[in-house]
């Protein structure tokens, strides 16, 4: 058991950085080692989390999706904007809206055979464009209450969002690993051409990883509107999209494709939240804080690679 | 030996290179020479040893550690990498061409030394003249100022051996050049090769066509098992001493006859048309039989599989199924209907490297390997166990990445995939290529068991004795059309290649 452990801590090396970051924080920094501040740490995780999570299937699958920003920032306005024709209508419209939208990237790569970069951007400049035009560029709020105390409340002593975000991410970690769905984004990812002689249908599978990222990226709207009860046209800009990204790829996920898990998208997940915990409790700016961000990014990344050019061949 | 004449104009002597990839000896003590102004024919079957030679006389491969030399004008070299080889002015023009599409003509036969003014800017008057004065020069009518992309095959070709040629080439090697002209585009080449022969240009014409041996070479060099087998000169040699110096072996006993009963007709192809590809292509398989499938490299056999396989579309014509007319789209459609195909880029398309012999081997099985949406594991592990034994698939773990398997392994796990799904038809794509000799023995076995488990099996293959060894029936392709189908005692070496080549 033990063993077990320690092999799959060598396999995902994102998990000793975070171990190393919260025992050396919790010796250096005062207030760092408490509850609250961990709880804090967990609810500001969970909406990224969501985020990160379809993009995993995503990148596993061999392609990436910049507009999971900006599908949040829409479906955050939808989920608040809708709340007078009832929350559960607003609500399973704005999951319906970035399903729909990850179905049109999803229909234009998979079958039109654009490249993903192309689509996912021309979706993050037009759904930016949907936002200013539903939200009228005003920021909306909620008048359901029972919503923001939603998103403020508990669940067995931890927040409501994180646990939600933490049950989908053990739902998919376990889509990935023992459905035939999880098989062939592995296999598509990894090879495509042998994943097509195969007879696996590939079109399918990339378009249905494109509705499950949309999707996602819409639930993530979803619990942050909860937190906020409220949505501003700007939530998301500029630099959610990629920060997303960025996340699955600190976690040891492929951007190649046909390697990775959800496991690792949690870690990358925790260090970039605690990262910012840490920098937040030394009053660090928060403009010091971005660039040490896109530092420790490139930082982990290499020596990801490094540690795995020296017990793998293959890259 | 007439040492001094003869040396003078030798401008390249290799002699003694071995060449060992793991588990395979490609080449082994070979020589060869090659004087200003000649052109030699390097001759000799799949797997001889041609492209291996090639490989390392461009400085692509290294020999064996301290093993045979390369001399280029008397010199003694050993070259690191192409650009050396390169810079010395050993230059391969190989089947797959390496311009820059975007670029114009000019630009690409000065691509790496372009003149530049005193500005250091690129001097493009300069560059246009040069690059007209060496058209010119080598007879040909293409303007410098043309995109590379938007010229013919053969103009790229030509713009290729431009190129090579600024470099000062002293030795120019030809890896197949007229796999894909025309016969009016073979002609210019033809031509360019003479005014570079009279130039005093060593040439080293790599090809399969015998014609061709006999229009371009003045001596003739013959590979056969990556060893020497002989030398020629062209004006001497017959046909038949070539071809005997080629193939030079008795079938081989590990070639298992195929005794399987023929059963009822499984696949039937009809009129099949793919444009540009193939043309009115008819022919069945039967269970139990084994189907050979000869030609060279781009008659068209790797596109009529895929094309049966549903992996490319159809232009006109029939695929029947057990007498069934059926349509097949896409591979899912192919594997439901009882076909399985074994790829000839066995990493490109046959498996997924990053993925476990366990997941490689149940992958096309997938679609009805769950219950209520999960995998069943258990029964994934215990098919890969099956086929581990019956194929004696050697892994040190189920779990093993197959990227670290030799190709041999590699190779039956693809057989696996397909074998797991009890199919119909099984066609295989140059199923022993890059695998070493005792497991090709093995395939070989293998396909003669399938055929007698039941299947019909079809073989495509680029090595004769190989194609010989397991078919009970060879078709010949040549151009995208079948050209001469062989049974029983009229399967020899001799009708093969006279159906293949543009043997006159």
């Amino acid at each position: 058991m033990i063993q077990k452990l320690v092999i799959s801590l060598k396999k995902q090396p994102i998990w000793l950085i975070l171990l190393g970051m919260i025992v050396l924080s919790s010796v250096f920094i005062p207030g760092f080692l408490s509850f609250g501040n961990f709880s804090n740490v967990l609810v500001q995780s969970a909406v990224d989390g969501m985020l990160a999570l379809g993009m995993t299937f995503l990148m596993i699958n061999g392609y990436f999706d910049l507009s999971v920003g900006t599908v949040m920032g829409f479906t955050a306005a939808l989920a608040i904007g809708l709340q007078p024709y009832g929350l559960f209508v607003a609500v399973v419209v704005a999951l319906l809206a970035g399903a729909v939208i990850g179905a049109i990237n999803g229909f234009f790569v998979a079958k039109a055979k654009i490249n993903a970069f192309i689509v996912t951007l021309g979706s993050f400049i037009g759904v930016r464009g949907l936002i200013y035009i539903y939200t009228g560029e005003q920021a909306l709020v909620g008048d359901i209450m029972e919503f923001g105390m939603f998103g403020a409340s508990s669940f067995l002593g931890l927040p409501t969002l994180f646990v939600i975000m933490f049950v989908l991410m053990l739902i998919a970690e376990f889509v990935l690993r023992k459905t035939p769905h999880g098989r062939y984004t592995y296999s598509i990812g990894g090879n495509i051409e042998a994943s097509e002689n195969a007879g696996i249908p590939v079109d399918r599978t990339i378009w249905l990883n494109f509705i499950i990222c949309g999707l996602t990226a819409a639930a993530g709207g979803v619990l942050l509107a909860s937190r906020l009860n409220a949505a501003t046209p700007t939530l998301g800009w500029p630099d959610k999209n990629l920060m997303t990204i960025a996340v699955v790829v600190l976690g040891g996920t492929s951007l190649a494709g046909g390697y990775g898990n959800i496991t690792r998208t949690l870690g990358g997940l925790f260090t970039f939240g605690v990262l910012y915990n840490i920098l937040n409790l030394l009053g660090v700016q928060s403009y010091y804080n971005t660039l040490i961000t896109g530092i420790v990014l490139i930082l982990v990344v290499y020596i990801d690679a490094h540690i795995r050019k020296n017990k793998v061949s293959i890259g | 030996m007439e040492e001094t004449a003869a040396t003078t104009a030798r401008v390249l002597e290799a002699s003694g290179i071995s060449k060992t990839f793991p588990g395979v000896k490609a080449l082994e003590n070979v020589s060869l020479t090659l004087n200003k102004g000649e052109v030699l024919s390097l001759v000799g079957e799949n797997g001889a040893g041609k492209s291996t030679l090639t490989k390392v006389l461009s400085g692509l491969y290294r020999t064996d550690h301290g093993v045979g030399s390369i001399k280029l004008n008397g010199e003694l070299v050993h070259f690191q990498n192409a650009k050396e080889a390169k810079d010395h002015g050993l230059i391969t023009i190989f089947q797959e061409l390496s311009l820059v599409k975007g670029l114009t003509v000019a630009e690409n036969v000065f691509l790496g030394n372009l003149p530049r003014t005193k500005f250091n800017l690129i001097d493009w008057h300069t560059l246009r003249e040069q690059t007209r004065n060496i058209l010119a020069e080598m007879g040909l009518d293409i303007s410098p100022d043309e995109l590379a992309g938007d010229l013919s095959i053969s103009k790229q070709q030509m713009v290729e051996i431009a190129r090579a040629f600024t470099l000062g080439a002293k030795v120019l090697i030809f890896d197949e050049p007229t796999s894909s002209l025309t016969e009016t585009e073979k002609e210019i080449l033809f031509k360019i090769i003479h005014t570079l022969r009279e130039k005093g240009v060593g040439i080293i014409y790599i090809t399969h066509k015998m014609d061709e041996v006999f229009e371009i070479s003045d001596r003739i060099t013959v590979l056969r098992d990556g060893k020497n087998s002989g030398d020629l000169n062209t004006s001497t040699a017959k046909l038949d001493d070539i071809i005997s110096l080629m193939i030079g072996r008795v079938i081989d006993d590990y070639f298992h006859k195929n005794e399987a009963e023929k059963g009822k007709e499984i696949l039937r192809v009809e009129q099949l048309s793919s444009a540009g590809l193939f043309k009115d292509i008819n022919f069945s398989v039967r269970q139990g039989e084994v189907v050979g499938l000869y030609g060279l490299v781009g008659a068209g056999r790797t596109e009529l599989a895929e094309t049966i396989f549903g992996a490319r579309p159809v232009t006109s014509g029939k695929v029947l199924i057990e007498g069934q007319d059926v349509r097949i789209k896409d591979t899912g459609d192919a594997v439901r209907l009882g076909l399985g195909f074994v790829p000839e880029d066995r990493k490109e398309k046959g498996v997924v490297l990053k993925m476990s012999c366990i997941e490689n081997t149940s992958i096309a099985k997938l679609p009805w390997m769950s219950n209520y949406g999960f995998l069943r594991e258990k029964e994934e592990k215990e098919i890969f166990k099956e086929y581990k034994d019956k194929l004696s698939i050697s892994t040190p773990s189920p779990q093993q990445q197959v990227v670290k398997l030799s190709g041999g392994n590699q190779q039956k796990i693809v057989i696996a995939k397909w074998l797991c799904l009890n199919p119909r038809l099984l066609i295989l794509d140059e199923p022993t290529r890059g695998i070493d000799v005792g497991s090709k023995a093995e395939i070989h076995k293998l396909i003669a068991k399938l055929a007698e488990s039941g299947i019909a099996v079809i073989v495509i293959s680029s090595e004769m004795p190989e194609i010989m060894g397991v078919s009970d029936r060879i078709m010949t392709m040549r151009e995208g059309k079948i050209s001469g189908e062989f049974t029983g005692d009229d399967i020899t070496e001799q009708n093969l290649i006279t159906a293949i080549a543009h043997v006159n």
